[in-house]
């Protein structure tokens, strides 16, 4: 029984209701109503996430026959124009530079911890680059290079790690949010920003990240529900990493996959092979025109790989097996774009290493800029607590400023005490 | 504006617009100008209805706040007077409500969101303590969150359990909060204004036995002294009242408190002992100087407060009072505070809630002999 035929019988059982004249699919939005009248399909087929997981390039590089992709009706995507596809795989390879520099830099003291997205590369810069200049990103903690792609200064974005401080760009001006720790709250902030947009009509697109473990999160639940019943123009993605620090999916979830989650709360949910950046771009280029269009929240699942611990604090061969780790070595997302993009023709050695000199320049200025001593502004600690600060805090801001003051003047020296 | 306004105006004949439309507005509330008896909350449902003219990215939502007005009414008619772009049903998720409001306060709205019931805020907790309270601060103060949570709480209203919780505490805990809980009708009127027009996240806290309060004020006049205020940045914001002035001892309150204390100052004086009441009205940001001026000058204080003592708001006034006032102090300071139970149920809520005769008992123990 479709969705449609099972509301419409509501007002035919319903115990002294009046009967509801509901067209079949006064319900669904927009594209979906058009795409079951289009294609002949239910609202289910519509809804739930293709038989098979969209898959454009196999992990030898080579482009699918497009009957192989995964593609049924009104889950069709067509391939990604060769400007985006260069522009992807070089932020590619500047994502992958950034992720090993950043854990030479963690093992070197520079950072505190570095939380590696290296595997997952390709749902990181497809995130970013499916979206217009004015729409907003909401990422979490691994997803650095998905920040540093939508043009965030890379010093900027790995302040968090560094430990001067707990945010290092500004969300307002680059439509980034922070990096999110507490897992999936973030989501809800995405509905509201997509809400108030709404609101005042504009037709901003907003795309949430998360990864498998949070998916158990109530705010996960909360999130989606909202932007369905809402109608909100969010892009849900979720990169399904496999483990949760040590907990493998299994464990967080037996439904058939996490894109079906998306037809509980009434939304699109599709699958994608994250390791796939052509697939990805395919997925999420479409994914925010419905949403654009009116199309309200849908739900991307990529199927990836963490191809390192959770961060240098973890150890994963106390929960996984090395030839797991193995097979994923042979999906990798730069390996297999760099192999279907020389075989089209797009790349060549000597653009390849224009681009392999861009990403060291980049490595260049994380290791200088992360390398330099901070200096940090004690009274920083009360600036920016309220934006109208209190007396108590004026109190307690003076006292440090004293207790400094006599520090330099010989009081203390942290120097004498602990020679 | 008075109804002799619309006759004279009427008789001269050369009725403006302006003028005619004031006429019909006094004509219509003739009977309610000047000071009415008033409840808080009408108070507070005109504080946002003001603000919602004043403000277009002013927005209020919750459960049930729009077509039923909310479970105790204080948003009645907002969904009808600013339609249901501005005041709107959610689903029933406070963690969704928090979070959604975070995300709309990011991109420019002004959100004022119910919590129906105080313990029913706990599933928003982690959005409030993770994030209302520290976005400022992460952002280092690129991203403001002008964000009102509305919370009504506390007892004495013969609740069912989940429905009588005193959870200021917590909040006032967090670092990033600010904290009001107006006492009386005027007050509920400015500070939900100023609460509205902050650009800091404030946890709202409306004792809700006092809703149906009523004292006499004029609405038309807190509207005008508030919008004249707000100019000046005159502020109820870190300023306690001095609900009533007294010599021999300092009775401290907030919220639903403020009235049992002000029946004990009362009492105590047919007795012919003298207390001064105070109304801390914002928690968070804390107003030590007036607080410490009055006990000071008395020389003897009690805390009154509905929640649980231990490890609470009550116990950091005590402990504010004593590093301030210690060489004033004639008494240790007290508390009159509910138990460390949980809230009871309704027939036994009476045994739990602070008194009047339990206050006078904590003043006799003040060491009037010494």
């Amino acid at each position: 029984m479709t969705i449609s035929a099972d509301h419409a019988s509501l007002g035919a059982t319903g115990q002294g209701r009046p009967t509801l004249e509901v067209a079949e699919d006064a319900r669904l939005p927009g594209p979906a109503a058009e795409a079951v009248r289009k294609f002949g399909i239910t609202t289910e087929d519509y809804m739930l996430p293709a038989r098979h997981q969209i898959q454009m390039v196999d992990q030898d590089g080579n482009l699918k026959h497009h009957s192989e992709q995964g593609a049924e009706p009104g889950h069709e995507y067509p391939l990604p124009g060769n400007d985006e596809l260069l522009a992807a795989y070089e932020q590619l390879v500047v994502g992958r530079r950034v992720n090993d520099q950043n854990s030479a830099l963690v093992r070197q003291g520079r950072m505190a911890v570095y939380p590696s997205s290296h595997g997952q590369e390709a749902c990181q810069v497809a995130a970013a680059l499916c979206l217009a200049d004015g729409d907003w990103m909401f990422p979490t903690y691994r997803d650095a290079v998905a920040v540093m792609a939508r043009g965030v200064d890379p010093i900027e974005a790995m302040t968090i790690f560094r430990g001067d401080w707990h945010g290092g760009y500004d969300p307002l001006k680059h439509k980034v949010g922070i990096q999110c720790t507490p897992l999936t709250t973030q989501l809800l902030h995405a509905v509201g920003v997509a809400h108030a947009a709404k609101l005042r009509g504009e037709d901003t697109v907003v795309l949430a990240m998360c990864g498998d473990g949070a998916t158990s999160e109530g705010d996960f639940h909360e999130a989606l529900n909202f932007a369905a019943v809402f109608h909100l123009p969010v892009i849900f993605f979720v990169q399904n990493n496999q483990y949760a620090i040590s907990v493998p999916l299994a464990h967080q979830s037996v439904a058939p996959s996490l894109a079906h989650k998306a037809v509980g709360y009434g939304m699109a949910g599709e699958r994608v092979d994250g390791n796939d950046a052509v697939a990805l771009l395919a997925v999420l280029d479409r994914a925010v025109k419905l949403a654009r269009e009116g199309s309200g929240p849908l739900l991307v699942e990529a199927h990836t790989y963490r191809m390192q611990a959770h961060t240098n604090a973890d150890d994963a061969t106390r929960y996984r097996q090395d030839s797991e780790v193995a097979q994923w070595v042979a999906r990798d997302p730069l390996t297999r774009m760099k192999r279907y993009l020389t075989d089209k023709g797009l790349l060549d050695d000597g653009s390849d290493a224009r681009i392999a000199e861009k990403a060291e320049t980049v490595a260049a200025q994380l290791r200088t800029g992360l390398g330099e001593d901070v200096s940090v502004d004690p009274q920083d600690l009360f600036k920016y607590v309220f934006a109208t600060r209190t007396l108590q805090l004026d109190q307690q801001s003076a006292l440090l400023a004293d207790e400094l003051a006599r520090d330099a003047a010989g009081a203390f020296s942290e120097e004498e005490a602990y020679k | 504006m008075s109804p002799t306004v619309t006759t004279s105006a009427e008789a001269d004949g050369n009725v403006s617009l302006a003028t005619a439309r004031a006429a019909a507005s006094a004509a219509a509330s003739a009977e309610e100008a000047g000071p009415q008896p008033v409840t808080m909350a009408k108070a507070l449902n005109t504080a946002m209805a003001d603000a919602m003219h004043a403000d277009d990215s002013v927005l209020v939502f919750g459960e049930d706040v729009g077509m039923l007005g909310g479970v105790f009414r204080i948003t009645d008619g907002l969904m009808k007077t600013f339609g249901e772009q501005r005041c709107f049903d959610t689903p029933l998720a406070e963690s969704g409500i928090v979070g959604m409001a975070v995300g709309m306060a990011i991109n420019g709205m002004r959100p004022v969101i119910e919590m129906q019931f105080d313990a029913f805020a706990y599933p928003a907790f982690e959005q409030i303590v993770s994030h209302v309270a520290k976005m400022h601060n992460r952002t280092k103060g690129r991203v403001k969150l002008p964000m009102v949570i509305r919370v009504p709480y506390a007892g004495g209203i013969g609740g069912v359990e989940h429905h009588c919780d005193s959870s200021e505490s917590y909040y006032a805990h967090t670092a990033g909060l600010k904290v009001y809980t107006p006492a009386t009708v005027a007050d509920a009127y400015h500070m939900l204004r100023e609460a509205i027009d902050s650009d800091d996240p404030v946890m709202f806290m409306e004792p809700k036995k006092l809703y149906w309060s009523k004292d006499l004020v004029d609405l038309d006049a807190l509207r005008e002294e508030y919008e004249r205020k707000a100019d000046g940045r005159e502020v109820t914001e870190g300023r306690a009242a001095i609900a009533r002035s007294g010599t021999d001892a300092t009775l401290i309150a907030y919220g639903p408190s403020v009235p049992t204390a002000l029946a004990a100052a009362a009492a105590a004086a047919e007795e012919g002992r003298s207390l001064e009441v105070i109304d801390i009205r914002t928690i968070v940001p804390f107003d030590d100087a007036t607080v410490a001026a009055s006990v000071r000058k008395t020389g003897r204080a009690v805390v009154v407060a509905e929640a649980h003592g231990f490890a609470s708001v009550s116990s950091e006034i005590v402990a504010r009072i004593q590093e301030r006032c210690f060489h004033h102090l004639a008494a240790p300071i007290r508390r009159v505070t509910g138990f460390d139970v949980p809230y009871p149920a309704p027939k036994l809520e009476h045994f739990y809630l602070p008194g009047v005769d339990r206050i006078l008992d904590a003043v006799d123990d003040l060491q009037w002999e010494d």
